[in-house]
């Protein structure tokens, strides 16, 4: 019988390395994603067991971590909760995270590779291990001055630094608490957090970087720079009749505004924001061309990953009706606020886009730099020579047309009003970008207004929303 | 006898090697005490204060077992009690560790304590009384009934209880038993004489199919009572573990006896084909969707997270050990259900790390190594095959339970030999031991009594003891 128990000798062998096999990989391959999933409750209790690094706004902390006696010996505490609640995100037990809180959670945590050297020490020391904090590119006067402005109405303001992408505001409101959600006790903070994403008015959507909506005429800035690439000149004259008869359709698109006549220049269409102009426009430019263009400018990709932002859409295979309403920013072309702050920054600086950015150093628990952000270009959107010609079309429409409410004595701004309907039961919504100053690029602003109650017409986004960029654009440049 | 064993060059003697097992056995005696103190100390930052209760009790028991070995087996297996007691004393604080969890702790150690006492008894006894496993053939057909008794006992009403989707429980008078873990023994020992006495007819008789050789019909009425007690412990008990275990046991067991791959290959394909039914059929058939759970859970575990909370739990819990542990007493066990029972061995990965599960799993490897080892060099048929399946039984068991718990199979319930919290497994698996230190002893001791004695051995030996400082010999 001594050969067959050999061959039972081996498959137990066989067995037993299966099991040490087994548990390498376990250990090699799926240890990483089983610490990272959201329900691990071992990792959540450490981390809320543990001195979570900083978050930072100039100088001032917007997120920070006290002692507590309650359950764990941390508390995660929002100095300013509602005015920073969309770039901080919250940090709960079980709601997870969101915001910087999410992205960079292993930094913040302490458990990040960069800070492997440091958990070594603290090991060894037996010193309370301690996270990485992090310091935002936020402007505080910025943030500030488009939260006051913004009011009460929701919405949203970007405002990025033209030349290297910095965001330096973002505001979206309504905002929320985000302590609620911290808090400690399991219960308030899970019933805070339901009530938060049953409100109607959804304070937990960052309507800066993760909403989309049909950009309206802002989005004509992007046509009009298809054009300008395409050869136009500001002073080439397009049809401008009252009212456009969709090609193949029955349906006839009206004016807005007066644009000046049966025949417009381009920069006069941009200044009074004439529909028929720029629809027609579209039509001879061709979908092609609107979509490359507007893909220059980022459309059709995720932008500020440290907020986990979408993409933006510009509709596939439309024809030419459609076309000729997307070139006016309605069918189906949809932005976020973000998208349409680096089309004016895009513009402003000269043509190259800058990929936007939110933080901008994380640092050690002894401030020493672990991470610094380097300004990325995402790419060259249209010539300098072109760019200089909207840049000049752009504060057209601030000195003379529809966005004279952006004005800032001494300093040349350029803009361009947006209102976008998708159905009549609904206010329209309201839409300025602007950058300023033109010549030396400091700023450029998106505002979204979500439910302006006002008749529709284009006026809207020149009346509630350019005087929230003004303010945002006199808070960086002053 | 004793002159007897003094004739050289006749017999070979094994070294006995009861001063290395003793020194081996203080060893892991400790391991599992340092681990117990560890846990105080992690915890509160001091000693508790039953150690040397604890020390002492513990210690004694080791001491008893390793006392009866010397004086009634002393030629058995140095290697196998050490190992049991690592193995026994790191469940036993780990069991301890689980217990410190709740407020008020809870005395699920102690209550271990006790079984182990109890497993270390039933050792002495069959010291004792058995000495020599050959008398257990005579049972064959007691034991076999028995032992297939035992296994369906749970389906029968009142006594039979169900507990976490599995009906393997028998309750009397409070006490919560599982009778397939003794049923286990009892059949190993049955297959084993059953095997050994049919062995010729059922590898020599039948037909050749496709280059294997098959029994004949009627030698197949065994096996099928087996299959169809497999099944239906399968289908009715809804324990896959054990179902896989006993015909796993018989499978291999038919195969080392008659040396015929046939019955090995019809086996596995019997079960494969009764099990795959049971997968294929699990949808529509009520009695079987614990089986298709099963499977869901083990590919697919983050698909639901509420229904397979324990699973992925432990699979939370080793990653949190990692390679090197949280540390005794620092991890979180607590929060994978059963962690002290079916999920110990989560425990012990995420305390001890990978690296301590390995070593674990390395230790029991090394007491089915010593079991088979004594299997190959056993003298008699009996012995062979007993020790064989003892050791395939034990091995096959720790595979399953934590393959299942490190998702390398589906999870059934099955104890962890030595560790998991419960009786019946915990004395069943010392009568393993036992029965494996009797059958080595057996083995090893100096065959002194195949020699016919010489008529002129006193004569011989006399004259040998003479010469020896002459350093000549005859």
């Amino acid at each position: 019988m001594n050969r067959p128990i050999r061959r039972v000798a081996v498959v137990c062998m066989l067995l037993f390395a299966l099991l040490l096999g087994n548990g390498t990989y376990l250990i090699v391959v799926r240890q990483d994603a089983l610490n990272a999933h959201p329900n691990n409750r071992r990792v959540r209790d450490a981390e809320f067991a543990q001195d979570r690094g900083g978050i930072l706004v100039a100088n001032t902390l917007i997120a920070e971590t006290v002692e507590s006696d309650g359950d764990f010996r941390y508390q995660r505490v929002y100095p300013d909760p509602e005015a920073y609640a969309h770039v901080t995100g919250w940090y709960s037990y079980d709601r997870a995270r969101s915001g910087l809180e999410e992205t960079y959670n292993t930094e913040l945590a302490g458990t990040d590779d960069s800070l492997f050297v440091r958990r070594l020490v603290d090991l060894v020391t037996g010193r309370t291990p301690q996270g990485a904090s992090i310091t935002t590119t936020i402007n505080p006067e910025a943030q500030r001055a488009a939260a006051e402005a913004l009011g009460d109405r929701k919405g949203a303001v970007v405002a990025l630094d033209p030349r290297t992408g910095a965001v330096l505001a973002l505001v979206s409101h309504p905002s929320y608490d985000p302590n609620a959600i911290a808090s400690h006790d399991i219960g308030e903070a899970d019933q805070a957090y339901t009530q938060l994403a049953e409100d109607e008015d959804r304070p937990l959507a960052n309507r800066a970087a993760r909403e989309i909506y049909p950009p309206g005429s802002t989005f004509k800035l992007v046509t009009a720079a298809a054009a300008l690439e395409a050869g136009w000149e500001p002073d080439t004259e397009t049809d401008s009749p009252d009212r456009l008869q969709l090609p193949g359709t029955e349906t006839y698109l009206p004016n807005q505004t007066d644009c000046g006549g049966d025949e417009v220049t381009l920069d006069q269409a941009l200044q009074v924001s004439c529909n028929t102009a720029f629809a027609n426009l579209g039509v001879e430019l061709g979908a092609d061309a609107l979509r490359e263009q507007a893909e220059a400018f980022g459309f059709e990709t995720r932008h500020l990953a440290d907020l986990n932002g979408v993409a933006s859409r510009f509709p596939e295979n439309p024809d030419d009706a459609q076309t000729a309403l997307s070139a006016i920013g309605q069918f189906e072309v949809a932005a976020s606020p973000l998208q349409m702050a680096m089309v004016a920054a895009g513009i402003a600086n000269d043509g190259v886009v800058m990929e936007p950015y939110l933080v901008d150093q994380v640092r050690a628990p002894n401030l020493s730099v672990l991470r610094q952000t380097r300004p990325q270009e995402l790419g060259r959107a249209m010539s300098a020579e072109n760019a200089a010609k909207l840049q000049q079309m752009m504060v057209d429409v601030v000195e003379e047309g529809t966005g004279a409410n952006a004005r800032l004595d001494g300093v040349e701004v350029g803009g361009k009003t947006g209102t976008a309907q998708t159905d009549l039961e609904r206010n329209p919504y309201a839409w300025f970008v602007s950058a300023a100053p033109m010549d030396d690029p400091q700023v450029a602003v998106a505002v979204f207004i979500e439910d302006a109650d006002i008749a529709r017409n284009d006026i809207a986004g020149g009346r509630l929303a350019a005087p929230i960029a003004r303010a945002v654009t006199q808070a960086v440049v002053e | 006898m004793a002159l007897l064993s003094e004739v050289p060059s006749v017999v070979m003697v094994h070294r006995k090697r009861r001063n290395v097992e003793l020194v081996m056995i203080l060893f892991a005696q400790a391991v599992g005490l340092g681990a117990y103190a560890l846990i105080h100390l992690n915890q509160s930052a001091r000693l508790p204060d039953e150690l040397p209760v604890v020390a002492g009790l513990w210690f004694g028991l080791g001491l008893v077992a390793h006392l009866v070995v010397r004086l009634r087996l002393p030629y058995a297996d140095p290697l196998l009690l050490p190992c049991v007691l690592l193995l026994n004393g790191l469940g036993l604080a780990m069991i301890h560790r689980i217990d410190l969890i709740n407020e008020p702790p809870t005395s699920g150690a102690t209550q271990q304590l006790m079984w182990t006492a109890l497993g270390v008894a039933l050792l002495v006894l069959t010291a004792l009384v058995l000495r020599d496993h050959r008398p257990l053939i005579r049972f064959t057909y007691t034991l076999g009934l028995a032992g297939i008794a035992l296994l369906l006992l749970p389906l029968l009403p009142v006594i039979g209880t169900s507990q976490f989707g599995a009906r393997i429980w028998i309750t009397v008078a409070g006490f919560s038993f599982q009778p397939a873990e003794v049923a286990k023994v009892v059949l190993a020992i049955a297959f084993s004489s059953y095997l050994v006495e049919k062995r010729d007819v059922l590898a020599l008789a039948g037909w050749r199919v496709l280059g294997l050789d098959l029994p004949r019909a009627r030698d197949l009425g065994p096996i099928l009572l087996v299959w169809l007690a497999s099944l239906l412990v399968l289908v009715y008990q809804r324990d896959l573990g054990t179902s896989l275990l006993f015909f796993g046991l018989f499978v291999m067991m038919l195969y080392v006896s008659t040396e015929r791959p046939g019955w090995a290959v019809l086996g596995t394909a019997m079960f494969a084909l009764g099990a795959g039914a049971a997968v294929l059929l699990a949808d529509r058939v009520g009695q079987l969707a614990h089986v298709s759970v099963r499977i869901d859970s083990w590919l697919h575990p983050f698909d639901d997270i509420d229904q397979n909370g324990q699973i992925i739990a432990a699979q939370f819990g080793l990653a949190w050990g990692g390679l090197l542990g949280t540390g005794l007493g620092l991890g979180r066990p607590g929060l994978t259900p059963l962690a002290r029972s079916d999920f110990i061995a989560a425990a012990v990965g995420e305390e001890l790390g990978m690296a301590g599960l390995m070593a674990v799993i390395t230790v029991y490897g090394i007491v089915v190594a010593r079991g088979l080892r004594t299997a190959l060099a056993a003298k008699d048929q009996f012995g062979t095959l007993l020790a064989t399946g003892l050791s395939f039984v034990l091995a096959l068991q720790v595979f399953i339970i934590i393959g299942g718990v490190t998702r390398l199979l589906p999870l059934t319930g099955l104890t962890t030999p030595f560790m998991s919290q419960g009786g019946s497994s915990m004395i069943a698996n010392w009568v393993i031991v036992a029965l494996l230190l009797v059958i080595s002893h057996q083995t090893r001791k100096p065959a002194a009594t195949r020699l016919e004695p010489s008529p002129d051995a006193e004569e011989t030996q006399v004259i040998g003891r003479d010469r020896a400082g002459a350093g000549g010999r005859r």
